[in-house]
């Protein structure tokens, strides 16, 4: 536990245990429900930025032309109300007749097909670029009809539209542009942006016109500020002090003694982020003992994740044994386990002529805590970790360039609820692909390109089963996120991890 | 005098183009921007783009004087984070440093000066052991530690502050007073220990013997001599509340040119940070040499040397 870990347990403690809290309902009274974010946004326009918080301000905002109801992951019409599959790189849209933009815009097929091919050209830089550069064009057949041309099979194009592809009002925006957009953003979603201070304040109105047939529903609460506080105990005092009704990314121990008070709410949900170890399973980086399977199975006895994620991941967080998150489409659930086991993994060791163990490198760019219960882990066995804890940017440098044999990492999905989001990522043959086994890349190749969901779930399956069997990654935990907000709130978070606040209410 | 301030000035320049220069190369050496910038859900393809964009792939030597002449003409460049101009981001962000520093500093003198002056009259009394301890604690208490009990005291229990913000002057006095009272111990002490020693002088008996009343022996004589070297700690203080405030602004979340730096450092907004860094190390610079010439002011002899 670090010395800013202590300090913040002391100052919750101090604050909950001398009788300081008390609730102040400011929010309710004046129907504004405010929020802390703890970053400064680059920008508010949903193709320039690439913040957790920007997707939540993206689906308050604006609407795509379909939805994912994030309960169901079943996807529902929103600005088209129907689709159809052509052919397999063909998707024809009807559109909603009646949407309007924040600024009195009609939507219809030129927004579309202006938001759409705008995205499509790479000289406009939207980011990032795997959200947006698997179609070809755009073409409008009618007033509300258009059609989507994709570059090549692109199975997962359904979950794209349903969230991170969203319609910009084709006047507006190409007069605007980015710089414009950023400053005030014009969508069709349930609240409308009233100000926006970069980097932070940003201030939302529930949106009075918006579709009442869209699948997200009209916004209950009429006001929300969203503010930048990037200091968690500022934002704890200010949720205490009645400044802030919301606050998210809370520390479970600070979480667990909120929770104890009785005079907020927390609540706990698991995300679609999992951590993993990746091993140079193909000797990408040099001769080392990861480059035997039997020394990678023999880490995954070694490691005990059930422990870990008691200990210090809790929450809602479970222990993975595919290499992606459950609900994700193909993520096959029925694949061999690797349980705690040192002494199995002992006996690995010795059969791959490490009886005594062997000194390697491991690196990681979060949460050192849980790197270092593993590295205890591995220290049992006799496998000595010299630890490398490096920024993100300075961690993804080396692993990208094979320079990691050995390492922690933790991947989001940017909450793209398919396989090929995740394990098409890492398994490929890309960059950080340190197995870059044929097979695997066959498999995930063809569950990435039918739009049979039969032949895609097979496909993973087996692309699952092979890197598990293999080790060529050892999928750890998922990761989890607790929220604290008043009790006059009445919130319910998602496994994508993007409040809805849309969906939020006055108790 | 007018050869002392020239001289003064190319020394303040030669610093500011060693700084930047500095500040630079390490920037760059650190890590790759085009990585940062790109963040975690970016592919391959965007962050080469991203470094041919900004013509990260060039050698560095060549991007700092690429850097420099737009700089000596005013142009700081853009945000890689914000794509806003940095001259335009800095000057929106500076008037909430600059309003904290000048509070800090102010807070700093009213609270040292007088209570150095009164524990250097009345040595080992109990003024001067008030001072003493104030000054101890000035050092030991960690400024986030201070800042969130102030929090916990005046905006959480008593609810008389708010909590963070920059929308009216109450926003300023829990950050004022924790970035003040760290600067404060020192200008005391050296107060003390000049007045001590000026107070012991033959010009200062003389003056007592002449019958000058003691406010005038103390603050138009005594004061004025000891209070020199104070002048250059407070405008080195001043240049610290003005670059330094970072824990500060990040906890009563100021937003200011102290919260931007870090936010730029861990974003690897270069041209941000490099902007920034100039702008700090101006501010030291300038006022260093206007400690340089108050001193030369109050003290002919420096002027001479």
């Amino acid at each position: 536990m670090t010395v800013k870990k202590y300090f913040s347990t002391f100052l919750a403690g101090t604050l909950l245990a001398t009788g300081f809290v008390s609730v102040a309902q400011a929010g309710k009274s004046d129907d504004t429900l405010n929020v802390a974010i703890d970053r400064e946004l680059e920008s508010i326009d949903n193709y320039y930025n690439t913040a957790r918080e920007g997707i939540v301000i993206s689906r308050m905002v604006w609407d795509g032309l379909l939805y994912r109801d994030p309960k169901t992951n079943e996807y529902l019409p929103n600005l088209a109300t129907s689709y159809k599959w052509v052919d397999s790189k063909t998707i024809e849209f009807d559109l909603r007749k009646g949407v309007k933009f924040h600024n009195g815009e009609k939507f219809d097929a030129d927004d579309v097909v202006f938001t759409l091919n705008y995205l499509a050209d790479p000289a406009n830089g939207a980011k990032p670029a795997r959200n947006v550069n698997w179609w070809t064009n755009a073409e409008k057949l009618g007033e509300y009809k258009v059609q989507l041309n994709l570059k090549k099979e692109f199975p997962a194009a359904l979950e794209f539209l349903s969230g991170p592809v969203v319609m910009y009002p084709n006047d507006y925006y190409s007069k605007a542009g980015p710089e414009g957009m950023a400053l005030k953003p014009v969508g069709t979603g349930p609240y409308q942006v009233t100000s926006v201070e970069v980097g932070k304040r940003y201030k939302f109105k529930k949106y009075d016109g918006y579709h009442t047939s869209s699948p997200k529903g009209s916004a209950n609460i009429g006001n929300i500020v969203m503010r930048t506080i990037a200091e968690s105990n500022t934002q704890l005092a200010e949720l205490f002090s009645g400044g802030i009704d919301w606050i998210w990314k809370v520390k479970p121990d600070q979480a667990q003694r909120i929770a104890s008070q009785g005079e907020f709410t927390t609540k706990n949900s698991s995300t679609m982020r999992i951590g993993y170890l990746n091993f140079d399973a193909m000797g990408r980086h040099s001769k080392n003992p990861m480059n035997d399977v039997r020394v990678r199975r023999a880490i995954a006895h070694a490691i005990d994740r059930d422990g870990i994620v008691k200990a210090l991941v809790q929450g809602e967080s479970i222990v993975v044994n595919s290499l992606c998150f459950p609900s994700q489409f193909g993520c096959a659930q029925d694949i061999d386990a690797y349980d705690y086991n040192p002494e199995k993994a002992k006996k690995l060791l010795a059969e791959a002529g490490y009886p005594n163990g062997f000194e390697t490198p491991f690196l990681a760019y979060r949460n050192r805590d849980y790197a270092e219960a593993m590295i205890n882990n591995l220290n049992a066995v006799g496998i000595t970790a010299k630890f490398e804890y490096l920024k993100y940017a300075a961690f993804r440098d080396k692993v990208q360039s094979g320079g990691a044999p050995f390492n922690f990492g933790t991947w989001g999905s940017y909450s793209i609820n398919d396989v090929s989001a995740i394990t098409s990522h890492f398994q490929s043959g890309g960059k950080d692909d340190y197995s870059k086994d044929p097979e695997v890349i066959k498999q995930l190749g063809i569950g990435d390109t039918s739009v049979d969901p039969a032949v895609r779930k097979a496909a993973y399956k087996a692309a699952l089963s092979r890197i598990s069997e293999e080790v060529f990654m050892f999928p750890l935990w998922s990761y989890n996120t607790w929220y604290a907000f008043s009790k006059d709130v009445d919130f319910n978070p998602t496994p994508d991890e993007i409040p809805r606040f849309f969906t939020a209410k006055w108790m | 005098m007018l050869y002392y301030t020239l001289k003064r000035m190319f020394l303040a320049a030669l610093v500011a183009l060693t700084v930047s220069f500095i500040s630079f190369g390490l920037l760059y050496l650190s890590s790759d921007p085009a990585i940062a910038m790109a963040g975690e859900t970016a592919s391959d393809a965007d962050i080469e783009a991203i470094r041919q964009l900004y013509g990260f792939d060039r050698p560095i030597l060549v991007q700092y004087f690429d850097w420099l002449q737009r700089a000596a003409s005013g142009d700081l460049g853009k945000s890689y984070y914000f794509r806003t101009d940095v001259s335009a981001l800095i000057g929106e962000r500076l008037p909430t440093t600059m309003i904290l520093g000048a509070c800090a500093i102010t807070f700093a003198i009213l609270l040292s000066v007088p209570l150095g002056v009164a524990a250097a009259v009345r040595p080992n009394s109990l003024v001067d052991r008030i001072a003493l301890f104030l000054s101890v604690m000035g050092q030991a208490l960690p400024s986030f530690w201070f800042a969130l009990m102030l929090i916990v005291f005046f905006s959480v229990s008593l609810r008389l502050l708010p909590t963070s913000g920059s929308d009216t002057w109450l926003h300023f006095v829990m950050p004022t007073v924790v970035l003040g009272y760290y600067a404060a111990p020192a200008i005391m002490r050296l107060t003390r220990t000049g007045m001590l020693e000026v107070l012991s002088t033959d010009y200062i008996r003389t003056a007592r013997a002449k019958g000058l009343r003691p406010p005038v022996v103390l603050f138009k004589h005594a004061l004025r001599n000891a209070i020199i070297p104070v002048v250059s700690l407070a405008a080195v203080q001043f240049g610290f509340m003005l670059g330094g405030s970072i824990v500060v602004e990040t906890i009563f979340a100021l937003h200011g040119a102290g919260f931007l730096a870090w936010e730029s450092i861990t974003r690897n907004d270069l041209p941000t940070v490099q902007g920034l860094i100039l702008v700090f190390s101006l501010f030291y610079i300038v006022l260093t040499f206007f400690a340089d010439l108050i001193n030369a002011w109050l003290d002919p002899r420096i002027r001479i040397k």
